[in-house]
Order: structure tokens, then C-alpha cells, then sequence
């Protein structure tokens, strides 16, 4: 008895050990960011700020190309995320309510396009049709591509969680009198509320830290979001500006960071599937 | 009682209207104008931009021109080279990876597992501009994180974009997606009755033994879900191009980097174009199999 006492000491230290080496390891490429954002002479090397100041975000606050390039970014997401919460919230109700012939087929041929025309596949397409549409090199292309592509994934997500909601809530109601239209946007919405939040979430992250798209999409800079305008953080020489590059990575991943701990906290961790634009 | 519909046939249609434009638009033509784009020499400037000729198989030749094939820069060396990354940092790297690490989770106290799950986490959230901006001052041959550790452990310094750029977007991807297989895996592994483990902890199994008798079988169809789907991914992904930009000399060119370079460094649509069929189909082939797989086992297709 003492033996299998002293077996699982030894197993639960091998993998604590374990478990710290591997996190440690996925951190390293991080910590730099820890520290680099405070440093008024940051480099690429890793090392303590002295002192700790907040010199380099007041430099980039300053910066009104940086602080645009934000506010695009935000516009883009936005846009994205208020096209494909509606649509999405919509088509996934009538393919769970209504009933529309081939509602089975539809989903499958929606999923199977989805993951068949991937950002790689489908650039050079959707490169031209935004140029046949004249809107190369404005906002509406990016939120439109986004919207579409991010689009099926939605749907099926959001249409997973209406079918879990009880078709009684909405009959009760309408045995009452009321509309169908009343039935969806008085009763049914609410409930559906927590769905329609994740896939908002999940689709302004999406939005928010791609780059191939408004990369491809758009020319002026006053349009680029950030992470296509990072890249003028670089000197004449070529050599990047490391002191505003590291704070103005660190004020861009915010919303993320942010928006994770909130799903986390208001979710648990709810594992939704599905496919990544 | 008669069952009433909540939704009549035409307010759905109506319903599902906005999702179905955008869909078909962005989604579906795009879909069938790359396939009729890779059959003409379109290009973005000059005369074959406005009007392009109708060349037939001629881009398709190109691609899978013999003498070139496995030239590098060309597209054979890509296509394997891009097989050979998602062996190497998918299928290996983050799926065995993300099983250890979830496996590793269900066993440590809570606060390892909460560092573990979010260095973990943190890797495949922010964005990825971000990572690459500190992965590149991670490499960094003078001052980098990396080659700090390496020198403090009296190993040799290395600059590993420019001598190792392959393994550096192998361990780059695995590292960034690794987080996917993890969660997945971690679900998985919560669906299993606790008590297995405890009737296994009373015979004295070891961990490893839990693991391969009973962990591994139960959860085989969220296995394959998560091989198919991280390899359609990885097969896809473009974030390489934010740490390498291919090179040097096309020794990181995957796939989608080398459908960026031809159709909008060298302009030629209507090359890049079949290249995108080519990734289509590849694609197809996948998503056939996983869609298959989910249909038959709903309760595992999450």
C-alpha cells in the first residue's frame, strides 16, 4: 500500500513537471510582449523596463495613423459582425421553424462550400468580384466578404441552438394571439440572446485579426486596419520600430483578450465547433 | 391537435434571404468564377485584364509541367512542401500535442492547469500579426528570446528564419493551433464517465495504460474529427507569410503563400486561379469526409 502511495507521488510530480515545462515552452514567445510595451528603449531582446513607463502608448495615441487604423478596424468588425448576426440569426431561425423543403440539403451544401472555398482557394475570385463591383479599396468590401464567409458557420451554430429551444414557447404564444412575426422577435429572440452573442464574439475576433483580406481588399491607407497598418511601424531603413510596434500590438489584442475572458466568464468553457474562415 | 408551423414557407424564404445573397455571392459564384477564371490567361494589368482569352488547359499544364514540377518556386515543390507542413505540424505536432496537453490537464492541480490552458489559449487567440510580430523578435538572432536561452544552456545560437525557415513554420503552426486539438481533446475527455477511471485506478492501471484502453477508444470519433478538420486548416493557413513571406528562396512557399505570389506579385489570375481549383479539391476531398462522418455520429460531430 505504501508502494502505490509513493507511485502516485512520483506520477503526479512527473506530470506537474510536465505540465510546467510545456506551459512555460507556449509562453516563451510571449513574454517578450510583457515587458517590451513598458520600455522606452525596447528591443528585440528580452529585458526588464527601467524605469516602467507608459512613454510608448502615449506615443502611439499621438500617432494618428495608428489610432485611424484602429477605428478601421473596428468599423470593419463591426460592420461584419452586425451584417452576420442579423442574417445569421435569421436564416438559422427559418431552417429551424419553418418548413421550407430541402432544409437539410441546404445546410449541407452551405457547410460543404463554406470549408471548400477557403481565404487561399477563393483570393483571386473574390478579388474580382469586389473589383467588378467598384468596391475595391472600401470598408463595404471587407464587411461583405467577412459576412459572407463567416456566414454558414453562423448559421449552423446559431440553428444547433434555436433547434434546442422548445417550439412551445412559440406556439403557446401564438396560441395567445400572437403574430409569427411576435412570436420570433418577442419570444423566441430573447432565448436565442446567449447563441447570437458567441457567434457575434467569435465572428469580430475573426474579423478583427485577419490580414489576408482588407491585405488583398484595400490600397489607401487611411482605410487599413491595424493589422495591415502595423506594418508602417518600420523605420526608412527597414528596421522596425520595436518600442511602438510592441505597445500598439499590445492595445490591438486587447479587444480579444478582452471579449475571451467575457465568453469564458459568462459561458464557461462551451466548446463550440465548427469551421474557421 | 394539428401541428402548426411557426413560420410560413414564404417568411422563411424571406427569412433566409440576406444570409443567401451574401452567401451566394461571396461563397458560392466565387466557387464557380475561380474555376472559369483558371481556363483563361487573365491578368490584373494590360490587355487580358479587360479581355481575357479562353486558354483551356494551358494553366493547369503549366502547373503540373513536368520539367518544372519540383522546382523550387514552382507549384510541386510547393504542393509537398505544404503536404510535408501538415504532417509534420498538424496531424503530428498539434494533434498529439493538444492530446498530451489535454491529457496532462485532467491530471495537475487547478492552477497548473489554468497556466497550462492559458499559455496555451493565449497562442491561438491573439491576432496573428501580433504573433508573428513577436515571434520574429522571439528569433531574433542577437537579442531573441530564443537564442538568449540557447547561449545561457552553452548551446549554439542560430538564425532560424534564415537556416531553418521550414521547421521555424512548423513549430510556429504547431505552437498557434495546438490550443484547437487541446479543447477539443478536453471536451472529449469530460464526456467519459469518471467512474472508468476509477474502476481502472482500483486494478492499478497506470496513466498510460488509461489513456490507450480506455480514453483513446471512447473518444476515436472526436480523434478523426479533429485530424480532419486541423488539416484542412493547416492546409490553408496564410499566417507563415506574416513570419517568412515564403523564402528565403521559396523554402516556406505553402500553397496559399504561392497563390498570393503568383496572382498578385506576378498578376497571373488566371495561374493563380487554377492553383485555387486545385486547393479546392483538396478541400472538397476533406470536408466530403468529414461531413460524412459528422452526419453519421451527430452526438460526435461537435
Amino acid at each position: 500500500m505504501q508502494k502505490k502511495a509513493q507511485n502516485i507521488f512520483v506520477r503526479r510530480t512527473v506530470f506537474a513537471a510536465a505540465a510546467t515545462f510545456l506551459g512555460t515552452v507556449f509562453a516563451l514567445p510571449l513574454v517578450w510582449f510583457f515587458f517590451a510595451p513598458f520600455n522606452a528603449r525596447a528591443e528585440l531582446g528580452l529585458a526588464i523596463p527601467s524605469p516602467f513607463t507608459l512613454s510608448n502608448f502615449a506615443t502611439v495615441f499621438q500617432n494618428t495613423f495608428a489610432m485611424q487604423a484602429l477605428l478601421n478596424s473596428l468599423i470593419q468588425a463591426a460592420g461584419g459582425v452586425v451584417l452576420v448576426g442579423a442574417a445569421a440569426t435569421l436564416a438559422a431561425y427559418a431552417l429551424s421553424r419553418s418548413p421550407i423543403p430541402g432544409k437539410g440539403a441546404v445546410t449541407y451544401i452551405l457547410l460543404l462550400f463554406s470549408s471548400v472555398v477557403s481565404g487561399s482557394a477563393a483570393m483571386v475570385p473574390i478579388f474580382l468580384i469586389i473589383s467588378a463591383a467598384g468596391l475595391i479599396d472600401t470598408h463595404l468590401a471587407v464587411i461583405l466578404v467577412f459576412a459572407g464567409g463567416l456566414l454558414p458557420t453562423a448559421m449552423f451554430i446559431l440553428r444547433d441552438f434555436i433547434d434546442a429551444i422548445p417550439r412551445s414557447y412559440e406556439e403557446s404564444a401564438m396560441v395567445a394571439g400572437a403574430s409569427p412575426l411576435q412570436a420570433f422577435f418577442d419570444v423566441a429572440l430573447p432565448v436565442i440572446r446567449p447563441g447570437i452573442v458567441v457567434v457575434v464574439v467569435w465572428a469580430f475576433v475573426n474579423i478583427w485579426g485577419s490580414f489576408l483580406i482588407p491585405f488583398i481588399l484595400l490600397r489607401s491607407d487611411k482605410l487599413m486596419p491595424a493589422s495591415v497598418a502595423i506594418y508602417s511601424f518600420y523605420s526608412e531603413a527597414g528596421t522596425p520600430i520595436v518600442t511602438l510596434l510592441a505597445a500598439y500590438s499590445l492595445i490591438y489584442s486587447l479587444p480579444v483578450i478582452a471579449l475571451y475572458l467575457l465568453v469564458n466568464w459568462k459561458f464557461g468553457f462551451r466548446f463550440f465547433g465548427g469551421i474557421k474562415s | 391537435m394539428k401541428k402548426f408551423s411557426l413560420l410560413s414557407t414564404r417568411a422563411g424564404a424571406l427569412f433566409l434571404a440576406p444570409a443567401s445573397a451574401l452567401v451566394g455571392v461571396f461563397v458560392i459564384i466565387p466557387f464557380f468564377w475561380v474555376i472559369f477564371v483558371s481556363f483563361t490567361n487573365r491578368t490584373l494589368l494590360g490587355r487580358t485584364a479587360v479581355d481575357p482569352d479562353f486558354v483551356g488547359l494551358q494553366n493547369y499544364f503549366a502547373l503540373f509541367n513536368p520539367t518544372t514540377f519540383f522546382t523550387r518556386g514552382q507549384f510541386g515543390f510547393s504542393l509537398i512542401l505544404t503536404i510535408q507542413f501538415v504532417l509534420l505540424s498538424a496531424l503530428i505536432g498539434q494533434a498529439l500535442l493538444g492530446l498530451l496537453l489535454a491529457w496532462l490537464s485532467q491530471s495537475v492541480t487547478p492552477t497548473l492547469k489554468s497556466f497550462l490552458q492559458t499559455a496555451v489559449i493565449a497562442a491561438w487567440i491573439l491576432p496573428e500579426v501580433v504573433i508573428g510580430f513577436a515571434w520574429f523578435a522571439f528569433l531574433d538572432y542577437d537579442n531573441g528570446t530564443l537564442n538568449m536561452i540557447l547561449r545561457g544552456l552553452g548551446l549554439p545560437p542560430g538564425d532560424w528564419l534564415l537556416q531553418q525557415p521550414f521547421w521555424v513554420i512548423v513549430f510556429f503552426n504547431t505552437w498557434r493551433g495546438a490550443a484547437f486539438s487541446m479543447m477539443l481533446f478536453n471536451s472529449a475527455f469530460q464526456s467519459i464517465p469518471p467512474s472508468y477511471f476509477q474502476a481502472a485506478d482500483v486494478a492499478g492501471a497506470t496513466s498510460w495504460q488509461k489513456l490507450r484502453d480506455i480514453a483513446l477508444p471512447l473518444i476515436r470519433g472526436h480523434v478523426v474529427t479533429d485530424l480532419i478538420l486541423i488539416t484542412m486548416w493547416t492546409f490553408n493557413v496564410f499566417t507563415p507569410f506574416l513570419l517568412t513571406h515564403g523564402g528565403p528562396s521559396y523554402r516556406t512557399e505553402i500553397l496559399s503563400i504561392y497563390t498570393y505570389r503568383i496572382a498578385f506579385k506576378d498578376f497571373e489570375f488566371g495561374k493563380g486561379a487554377a492553383v485555387g481549383v486545385v486547393i479546392m479539391l483538396i478541400n472538397l476531398a476533406f470536408a466530403l469526409v468529414y461531413l460524412r462522418l459528422a452526419h453519421k455520429k451527430p452526438a460526435e460531430a461537435e
